[in-house]
C-alpha cells in the first residue's frame, strides 16, 4: 500500500459517502452524480489491487497478514456494483442512500486494510 | 410492482436489508479468515463467529423475502442476533477466558463481530437487531393488511 494514496481514497470514499447520503436524505434517486462518485471509490479500489499486486514485488512488503488483506480488498470491490445496480433497479432515495452507506462501510475497510498492511505484526 | 415483492425491504428498509447485507459479509469474512487461519487460538469464540456470520446471512435473506414464513424467520435471526451481542458481548468483557479469549481488544486477532457488544464495528451489531426489530413491528403483516 502507498500511505498517501490509501487517505486519498479514504477522503475520497467519505466525501462520495456524505454526498450520496445528503443527496438521499433530501430525496434524489440514484442520479449521475450519485452513481458517479460510487463509481469513483470502485476505481480508485481497483487501483488499490494494482497496487497491492505490485508493492510487494517493488519492496513494499505488508507486516500484516496478506490474506487477511485480501478478504478486505475483495469485499470491497465487490459492494460499489451489487449497490449500483440495486441503485439502476429501484430507482429511489433509499437506494442514494444504500450507496452511501457502501462508501462508508469502503472507507472503514480501506483504513482496516491500512491497519493490516502497515500497522498489523503477524 | 411495489407491492407484489416484499413488504419488508421497502422505503428505509431497503437501507437496514443493505446494512444487514454489509455486516453478514464482514462476519463471514472475518470468520472464515479466522477459521482458516488461527482456528486453534480461540476456537469457541471463532465457532461464534461463524454462527453469528451464518445468522446475518438469513437474517438479510429474511428481511428481502416475502410471506409470513420469513417474517418469523427474521424475528427469530434477528432476536438470536440480539441475544448473542448481549450475552457474548458481555462475556467477552467480564470474562473473556471463557471464550478462550485472551484480550478484550475488539479490534484484536481473536476479535469477533460480538466481542466487546460489537465495539470493533462501531457498535453496529448492537444497534443494529433493535432497529431491525422496530422496522419488523412496524411492517407486521397485520399493519401493513390495514394500512393497505
Amino acid at each position: 500500500m502507498i500511505e498517501w494514496f490509501t487517505w486519498l481514497q479514504v477522503a475520497v470514499a467519505v466525501l462520495a459517502a456524505l454526498l450520496c447520503l445528503v443527496l438521499g436524505l433530501v430525496g434524489r434517486t440514484p442520479n449521475d452524480y450519485s452513481l458517479g462518485a460510487t463509481l469513483l471509490v470502485e476505481v480508485l479500489l481497483i487501483a488499490q489491487l494494482v497496487v497491492a499486486i505490485v508493492a510487494p514485488l517493488a519492496g513494499n512488503p505488508p507486516t500484516g497478514s496478506l490474506p487477511e488483506f485480501y478478504i478486505y480488498l475483495i469485499s470491497a470491490l465487490v459492494l460499489p456494483p451489487l449497490a449500483g445496480f440495486w441503485a439502476l433497479i429501484e430507482r429511489n432515495r433509499w437506494s442514494t442512500v444504500v450507496l452511501g452507506v457502501v462508501c462508508l462501510a469502503i472507507a472503514v475497510m480501506v483504513y482496516r486494510m491500512y491497519q493490516i498492511w502497515a500497522l498489523q505484526v503477524a | 410492482m411495489a407491492t407484489t415483492t416484499s413488504s419488508r425491504a421497502v422505503g428505509i428498509g431497503r437501507v437496514l436489508v443493505a446494512v444487514y447485507g454489509i455486516l453478514a459479509l464482514a462476519a463471514t469474512g472475518r470468520s472464515v479468515f479466522q477459521i482458516i487461519d488461527r482456528f486453534g487460538e480461540a476456537p469457541i469464540a471463532f465457532t461464534l463467529s461463524a454462527i453469528s456470520a451464518v445468522v446475518y446471512i438469513f437474517a438479510t435473506v429474511a428481511l428481502l423475502m416475502p410471506g409470513d414464513t420469513w417474517y418469523r424467520i427474521a424475528w427469530y435471526t434477528i432476536g438470536f442476533e440480539l441475544l448473542g451481542v448481549l450475552v457474548v458481548g458481555t462475556i467477552s468483557v467480564a470474562a473473556p477466558a471463557v471464550l478462550g479469549l485472551h484480550s478484550i481488544n475488539p479490534f484484536g486477532r481473536e476479535a469477533t463481530v460480538w466481542s466487546a457488544y460489537g465495539l470493533g464495528y462501531l457498535l453496529i451489531p448492537l444497534v443494529l437487531p433493535i432497529l431491525g426489530m422496530l422496522w419488523l413491528y412496524r411492517r407486521r403483516p397485520v399493519a401493513v393488511a390495514e394500512a393497505a
